[in-house]
């Protein structure tokens, strides 16, 4: 049982720098926690927090039900993987595994099964005699992983472990991670700002920005109910696209009015927009939930709109269209087989029932 | 053009690096000449008996006084070097209040002339009883060495990443293992260059020595090969030999360990 509980927790620099505001989450036992925002965001701030290599200004810590906030980070039996990895450069890949069991005078037949069973799991069996130099990134990279699992902690820390390794790489070693949780059944947090890694790894997602926690959610959560215009276009490529539009009262019920645009809400979201009616609002939708007209095969009404490609790009599987709008500016993620091509006039389908509104003033999520 | 520019560059070079020879080529034909050789008349000239007299004259004067060389700058290299690593480490690594100060201050003792602290220094000698002594010069050494000491460890120690002293704190290593099992064992490159420094400083210097030392038994080897030269009569190829001797472990030093005195010089302040 290893939960760990973050309650009101702020970090604030002695040159004044406020890095979290007033962070409150619970990461649950054997659960995928992901840190995610932008640099600069105090995600990494918040896990060396929890690592207790950086003080806690204010607030209380608590790991597996005790509060740490005082505690050595040697004594809060958590394991940290640095983003440079932070090999010792001078010991062999054994060495750097066993460094840790060594210091807490672990028997030397159990350092051994530990270290050897480690390297198993993590298959650098064969690489157990040479030192940090003599290996490739991602070798590195599961040395690292290697050294914190051998002492089998409470909650493991990673501090982006992936961002120094090659594209492909960096797919391979998000599954063995993700393979890995579920072997070690282990609590981990786990620090990034790549949206792909979030989504696909975490069975929770705490999204930050400037210090402030903005959403805490699972990976489905924050996807499809993001709570302000911030997640919503953090989450996603390419991001969602915001055309600032008006809530009108129309035909038949309401509308989303702009230049060159006018499109039928749909009547589930008609109560919650009541109050907007006449006002300014931020009108969101995905680029994969809009469509070319020419090709849909589907029903739709009072959804379409047109505008003039401004760049087609084939990516094999879909194509991207950047479209303008009256002057507002749109991504859609289309069908290979369309037809449209920079220049030309184009009509498209926004599916409405995804469609998300922001409040212009707030940011906050309507619908 | 450029080949022109290029040979001209060439001579003055050549020029100058003549003019710094000359002493030198003086010192070594003298060193290897019979004293009733060596005239004025004559210096320039190669010699014509070769002759190891002045060598051997200059090593029967000077061993002991070598030795006495070797007993202070051994030791006293490397207690300061082990000082200044250890106040490198506390002042790169560990973040403490006003230790920015602590280091400005510990670096202005680089710049107290030695003139200055000499009377007291010697009336705190005899006070204690180390007056005369190879002791005292070992510990005016060590103090007078720790400013450099610490600002090239200091240096050296903050290329190095945090991280890894952090993960060695979250694997469960103290202070003193942090420091005698992660940081010592990669500073070789560290002690090398802070060895060449303080040992060339402490076995060329000569204040210190002729003050705080009177006895000529135990006065190191700078003092000694001025003395050489005490008598009416100037014996210049054992004067030119002694200081051939008297150079001769430093040079060893510099070529021994000159790999990594470049190295270290040149380490993290280029990438890669």
């Amino acid at each position: 049982m290893a939960q760990v509980v973050l309650e009101n927790i702020d970090k604030i620099y002695p040159n004044g720098f406020h890095a979290v505001k007033n962070a409150s989450f619970t990461i649950e036992d054997k659960e995928f926690c992901v840190l995610l925002g932008p640099s600069g965001c105090g995600k990494t701030t918040t896990l060396r927090m929890i690592a207790g290599l950086e003080e806690i200004s204010k607030g209380t810590l608590k790991i597996d039900g005790k509060v740490v906030n005082d505690v050595e980070p040697k004594d809060r039996d958590i394991a940290f993987v640095f983003q440079n990895y932070a090999l010792y450069p001078h010991m062999t890949v054994y060495d750097n595994m066993a460094f840790g069991l060594k210091l807490r005078k672990f028997p030397k037949e159990e350092i051994d099964q530990r270290v050897k069973n480690a390297a198993k799991i993590l298959d650098i069996a064969h690489l157990l005699d040479r030192k940090p130099k003599q290996l490739s990134g991602g070798q590195r990279q599961r040395v690292a992983v290697g050294r914190a699992i051998v002492r089998d902690p409470k909650v493991f820390l990673f501090d982006e472990p992936l961002s120094n390794l090659d594209a492909k790489l960096r797919v391979q070693m998000r599954s063995e991670l993700k393979k890995l949780h579920h072997r070690l059944d282990a609590t981990i947090v786990y620090v990034t700002h790549d949206q792909v890694e979030a989504m696909t790894m975490a069975d929770k997602i705490v999204i930050m920005k400037d210090g402030v926690i903005q959403q805490i959610g699972s990976p489905y959560d924050v996807y499809f109910k993001p709570k302000n215009k911030f997640v919503a276009g953090f989450i996603g490529t390419p991001p969602m696209n915001f055309l600032e539009a008006k809530v009108v009262k129309g035909d038949g019920g309401l509308w989303i009015s702009a230049e060159d645009l006018k499109v039928k809400i749909p009547k589930e979201f008609e109560e919650k927009l009541e109050s907007y009616i006449d006002k300014d609002i931020i009108f969101g939708i995905r680029p994969e939930n809009i469509h070319d007209k020419s090709i849909y095969k589907g029903e739709h009404t009072n959804d379409v709109v047109k505008g003039k490609v401004d760049v087609a790009e084939p990516l094999g599987s879909e194509t991207l269209l950047h479209v303008t709008l009256g002057g507002q500016y749109l991504v859609a993620k289309v069908d290979p087989t369309t037809t449209a091509r920079e220049g030309t006039e184009v009509e498209l389908i926004l599916e409405m029932e995804t469609m998300h509104v922001f409040d212009k003033e707030t940011e906050l999520a309507v619908i | 053009m450029t080949k022109t520019k290029l040979i001209i560059s060439y001579i003055i070079l050549i020029i100058i690096s003549l003019f710094f020879i000359t002493p030198f080529y003086v010192t070594l034909i003298t060193s290897f000449k019979s004293l009733n050789e060596v005239s004025i008349a004559t210096m320039w000239n190669f010699p014509k008996h070769f002759s190891l007299e002045g060598f051997i004259g200059a090593y029967k004067k000077l061993a002991p006084n070598m030795k006495n060389s070797f007993y202070l700058t051994i030791p006293a290299t490397i207690i300061s070097a082990v000082l200044g690593s250890i106040n490198g480490f506390a002042l790169s690594k560990l973040k403490f209040k006003y230790s920015n100060l602590i280091f400005a201050l510990i670096l202005f003792g680089m710049f107290i002339p030695y003139q200055s602290v000499l009377f007291p220094l010697i009336r705190f000698f005899q006070k204690i009883g180390l007056y005369g002594t190879i002791h005292a010069l070992i510990i005016i050494h060590v103090i007078y060495g720790i400013p450099i000491t610490t600002l090239m460890f200091k240096n050296y120690y903050e290329e190095i990443p945090d991280e890894l002293i952090e993960a060695a704190s979250i694997d469960g290593a103290n202070l003193y293992d942090v420091y005698t099992k992660v940081l010592l064992p990669i500073s070789i490159p560290g002690f090398v260059v802070v060895a060449i420094w303080q040992f060339t400083n402490i076995w060329n210097e000569f204040l210190f020595a002729v003050t705080v030392t009177n006895n000529p038994a135990k006065q190191p080897i700078t003092v000694a090969l001025v003395n050489l030269a005490g008598s009416q009569v100037v014996e210049w190829n054992i004067q030119m030999a002694g200081a051939l001797i008297a150079a001769l472990p430093t040079l060893i030093v510099y070529i021994a360990l000159g790999k990594y005195f470049i190295r270290g010089l040149l380490a993290g302040s280029v990438k890669g």
